[in-house]
């Protein structure tokens, strides 16, 4: 199957510069970007044997001795295209904070302690219907200084990659409910309120496993749609 | 699953500055690599070459938490990817790196030097790279082509023909002694690197 990648799917991202959000100030290119066709270069992508993600890559609460501290949580989900069918097969990976909101990055110095028992990096490939889980543990917000009192709603990051290079997406998921939501300039670059409530997983009560973990849904929806339409049924 | 139409992509949102320990361990953090910056694999036939520089912002400084990634064609200008319908079943090359920067804002591949890939009407174009560039203060990734000083299909080249010309040598990497070429990323200012809308 041929997919196009109209550059109209590219109105749900952020500005590159979205001067609220001050490191895209001087990060964000100040001339138009120059539009070319898709070539074969643009249309294939990196495609990954199974060596690439171990068995347990995707349980970040098993990589040490002990268990994290913080809320055990099950993050699950599809890979989808722009029509709504599973991208197979695709690596999805997967950083974050732990439950106090602090990264093991040597950079991240903020008071808040680290836990010997979650380094917070995790991976996946979608299985043949696009479908991936992970388990791992609800990271904390964090603070940060673009601005006084800044603060990150609580997020975990998530790359994929999808059928082509052009799919690429490196994103971050939210929780539902946040009350950081309305003060965070890295969510709210995303100017288009469904697009940006796309990036916001829903709790998912008929998967959450009793008396051991909330589970939480994020479907990730990458560029990519059939160049016929769908049948509808 | 419902089979419902989305209403539309996920948004992008910035690698952030603490993608390394995640994407770019690179033996600094316990975490395994699931990408390098090699893409050689013994039996790859080509040119082997090194492309090295470094990443500026709008001031001239260097990025140091930058996360640049791949994707390019083997020696005879085939892909890696059952998409690519004359694709060389078996290979082993990939033809996927990443890297991140380092502290003088400096990144490295080794690979070879792709063939060259039709465009949609069968024309050449000339060897090239596609390189996404991705970091804290980016909320989405930018795309180049690295383009080579030593490849005279470059005039015949279709992309760089769309690209003004006083602005084509951003796109050129230039040969040093021996097998290296040099490819900075300017993401702003004076000597800004051409950036696609693809």
């Amino acid at each position: 199957m041929t997919l196009l990648y109209p550059l109209q799917s590219l109105a749900a991202h952020p500005a590159r510069l979205s001067p609220d959000y001050r490191s895209t100030v001087k990060r964000s290119p100040s001339r138009p970007l120059i539009p070319i066709r898709h070539t074969l270069s643009e249309l294939t992508g990196p495609v990954y044997g199974h060596e690439t993600v171990r068995e347990h890559d995707n349980d970040l609460t098993i990589q040490a001795k002990g268990e994290p501290l913080g809320e055990r949580i099950i993050v699950h989900g599809h890979v989808l295209d722009e029509d709504g069918r599973g991208v197979p097969n695709t690596l999805v990976e997967l950083w974050q904070a732990n439950a106090c909101g602090r990264y093991v990055h040597v950079v991240d110095q903020h008071p808040a302690p680290l836990d010997p028992n979650f380094t917070g990096a995790g991976r996946t490939q979608s299985d043949a219907s696009g479908y991936y889980k992970f388990i791992t543990i609800k990271p904390g917000a964090y603070p940060w200084g673009n601005h006084h009192n800044a603060w990150r709603p609580a997020h975990i990051h998530f790359s994929v990659f999808g059928h082509s290079f052009v799919s690429r997406l490196v994103t971050q998921m939210y929780f539902p409910g946040d009350p950081l939501f309305p003060f965070d300039p890295i969510f709210n670059s995303v100017t288009d309120e469904k697009a940006r409530m796309r990036m916001v997983s829903s709790f998912d009560l008929e998967n959450t496993k009793p008396e051991w973990a909330l589970c939480y849904r994020f479907d990730i929806v990458l560029r990519g749609q059939s160049a016929t339409p769908m049948e509808t049924k | 699953m419902s089979n419902q139409r989305p209403d539309g992509v996920t948004p992008s949102q910035t690698v952030g500055p603490y993608f390394k320990y995640g994407l770019t361990p690179n033996g600094e953090y316990e975490w395994n690599d699931a990408f390098t910056n090699n893409l050689l694999t013994p039996d790859v036939s080509g040119d082997r070459i090194r492309v090295e520089g470094k990443v500026f912002d709008g001031d001239g400084a260097v990025v140091v938490d930058c996360m640049l990634e791949i994707w390019q064609a083997d020696g005879q200008g085939r892909f890696s990817d059952p998409q690519d319908k004359r694709a060389l079943p078996n290979s082993s090359f990939k033809g996927f790196g990443r890297c991140g920067t380092d502290k003088t804002g400096g990144y490295a591949f080794d690979t070879i030097k792709p063939g060259s890939v039709p465009d949609p009407d069968g024309n050449p174009q000339a060897p090239h790279i596609l390189l996404a560039v991705f970091a804290r203060g980016m909320l989405l990734h930018l795309y180049t082509r690295i383009y080579f000083d030593d490849e005279a299909g470059n005039a015949g080249d279709p992309v760089l023909a769309q690209v003004p010309a006083d602005r084509r040598a951003t796109l050129i990497a230039t040969r040093q002694t021996g097998n290296a070429y040099t490819f900075d990323v300017h993401l702003q200012g004076d000597r800004e690197t051409v950036f696609f809308d693809v």
